[in-house]
């Protein structure tokens, strides 16, 4: 068995927008695989990459550490496995979160991915937009990218690297393995980041 | 990807901005829908003040909603049901990191206007107010922040979107802690779209335009729902849930995430009740996870309810037109 297997937490979020995006992206790769969603271990424990959809991070971080899948993620994560958070899913892979109003506030993180990120950055829903960004190391441009009371990164550490900015701050980065997005790319119908967490899942397969 | 239908004519609500370095885009379809599409599979609680705001979101609600009175005590209370205090709304804005909501009587535009122009993340125009217009609804394309409207069967639900609803909740019978009328919203609701996916499926046109006269919605609309075999936008239950046990029912039945109004803050176990129910709305397909979610409630504790039947105020009447 090839097939490669994206897990999307289902805790909370735009898990079957990630789902449809996933399978679009293995399809237009022409890689045999799928997409699952995945809230247990023993789901978590099966896939070859794993995706953290938007939602809530606060929400999220408390059911995953509830189902005892908070620390599975982590070890995975350290010992390679291919992971994108967007959105709330970047928030539960950083390291070091503040929110913009209520500041520091107690919640469940992965914290893995060297970054600060600031919560609800841009303000409330009423000041959630879209605009279209280029992506110059994916060779992508005119990518157009959703922000919903989007965070930002505030911090960087050297191992990030930068993938795309809007004002100056780093709206997609990389860390090796990981992937984080402030914005939701299962939402526009390019998959060109999905495709690069694919990518990743078929790397990690292969060692 | 999202299902923008409906949104082709000229948006009002729409914003050019050229704030960050670029041109962006406010509250255009996707924008509104995708704020939806974020609360999935989560639990919106309705909330009188700060402090149960803050026990909501240590819960693990995706949002909250702000009301004056909960639904049940404005069932008691009788009289004109308004918008909640703006300064109790903003209060729990800046305390709580999640989502704000609040609610507007159905028709008030002016109402919903000050709740944008303090800055809710959505608006719920609530047959639990009293209504304002008993012939229309707000035409809500006129909007930046998104809407969500209720509904008991696909007609309501496709009118709502046809005015520029972002999301759409079952109305149930609000405030009583009794599920069964939002069950039989979202059996109809369902009962209806498989009729019109079987129409569509079999490229009977002429059905489904006689469909779309029947619901009093575009044609358009009524094809691109058929052809999506769901609502084109997200849709939760509302109105009477009150136990883990009934989030993982209406789960169950499709519904996209939930609503708790009275069910959490009547009872007398409120910060256990809205974990479990959190719990069981994720975990709604595992028997013994929710089970798990049941044996954190009490049952004396739950709210006491009433029977449907003898309702002297039917709220899910308001605003079907």
């Amino acid at each position: 068995m090839n097939r490669i297997i994206i897990g999307v937490t289902s805790f909370q979020g735009d898990v079957e927008e990630h789902l449809l995006a996933s399978k679009m992206a293995l399809g237009r790769m022409g890689i045999e695989g799928d997409a699952v969603s995945v809230k247990t271990p023993e789901e978590i424990e099966r896939v070859d990459a794993l995706i953290i959809p938007g939602g809530e991070s606060t929400v999220m971080g408390r059911l995953a550490f509830f189902s005892k899948s908070l620390e599975l993620i982590r070890q995975r994560i350290l010992e390679g496995m291919p992971v994108m958070g967007t959105c709330a899913g970047l928030i539960m892979l950083a390291k070091r979160v503040y929110d913009r109003v209520v500041g520091e506030k107690k919640q469940q993180l992965i914290g893995v991915l060297d970054v600060t990120v600031e919560r609800n950055s841009y303000g409330r829903q009423r000041e959630s937009f879209e605009t279209l960004i280029d992506l110059p190391s994916l060779g992508v441009s005119g990518f157009k990218a959703v922000f919903i009371r989007a965070p930002t990164i505030v911090e960087a550490g050297p191992q990030v690297e930068v993938l795309a900015r809007l004002a100056e701050r780093p709206i997609a980065v990389m860390q090796d393995n990981i992937i984080g997005t402030t914005f939701h790319p299962e939402l526009s119908g390019s998959t060109a980041l999905h495709e690069l967490l694919i990518k990743k899942a078929q790397a990690f397969r292969a060692k | 990807m999202i299902s923008l239908v409906g949104s082709q004519r000229e948006l009002p609500g729409v914003r050019l901005e050229r704030g960050y370095g670029v041109e962006s885009l406010r509250g255009t379809t996707l924008v509104k829908r995708g704020f939806a599409h974020m609360l999935k599979h989560g639990v919106v609680m309705d909330v009188t003040s700060v402090e149960q705001a803050q026990i909501a979101e240590d819960a693990g609600a995706v949002a909250v909603m702000v009301l004056d009175k909960l639904p049940y005590d404005v069932r008691r209370a009788g009289g004109v049901a308004r918008t909640a205090s703006l300064r109790i709304i903003e209060e729990i804005m800046d305390h709580v990191t999640i989502p704000v909501m609040a609610k507007c009587r159905i028709g008030h535009t002016w109402e919903a206007k000050v709740l944008e122009e303090i800055g809710v993340d959505m608006i719920d125009e609530s047959e639990v107010l009293t209504p304002a217009d008993e012939e229309r609804h707000i035409w809500k394309w006129d909007f930046t922040t998104p809407f969500v409207c209720g509904a008991r069967d696909l007609g309501e639900a496709l009118r709502r979107i046809e005015e520029g609803a972002a999301m759409i909740r079952t109305k149930g019978e609000p405030g009583t802690g009794n599920v069964a009328e939002a069950i039989r919203h979202m059996r109809i609701l369902n009962n209806e779209l498989r009729r019109i996916m079987i129409l569509y499926q079999q490229g009977d046109d002429q059905e489904l335009v006689k469909n779309a006269r029947e619901l009093r919605v575009s044609y358009e609309l009524v094809l691109e729902t058929a052809r999506l075999g769901r609502l084109p936008v997200v849709n939760f239950a509302a109105g009477g849930i009150a136990t883990p046990a009934d989030a993982a029912m209406m789960m169950s039945l499709g519904c996209d995430g939930i609503f708790v109004g009275s069910g959490i803050f009547k009872s007398s176990d409120p910060e256990l009740r809205a974990s479990a129910i959190v719990l069981a709305t994720t975990y709604w397909d595992r028997p013994e996870i929710v089970a798990e979610a049941q044996k954190m409630i009490d049952e004396s504790k739950s709210m006491l309810g009433m029977d449907v039947k003898t309702l002297e105020l039917r709220m899910q009447e308001r605003g079907t037109g």
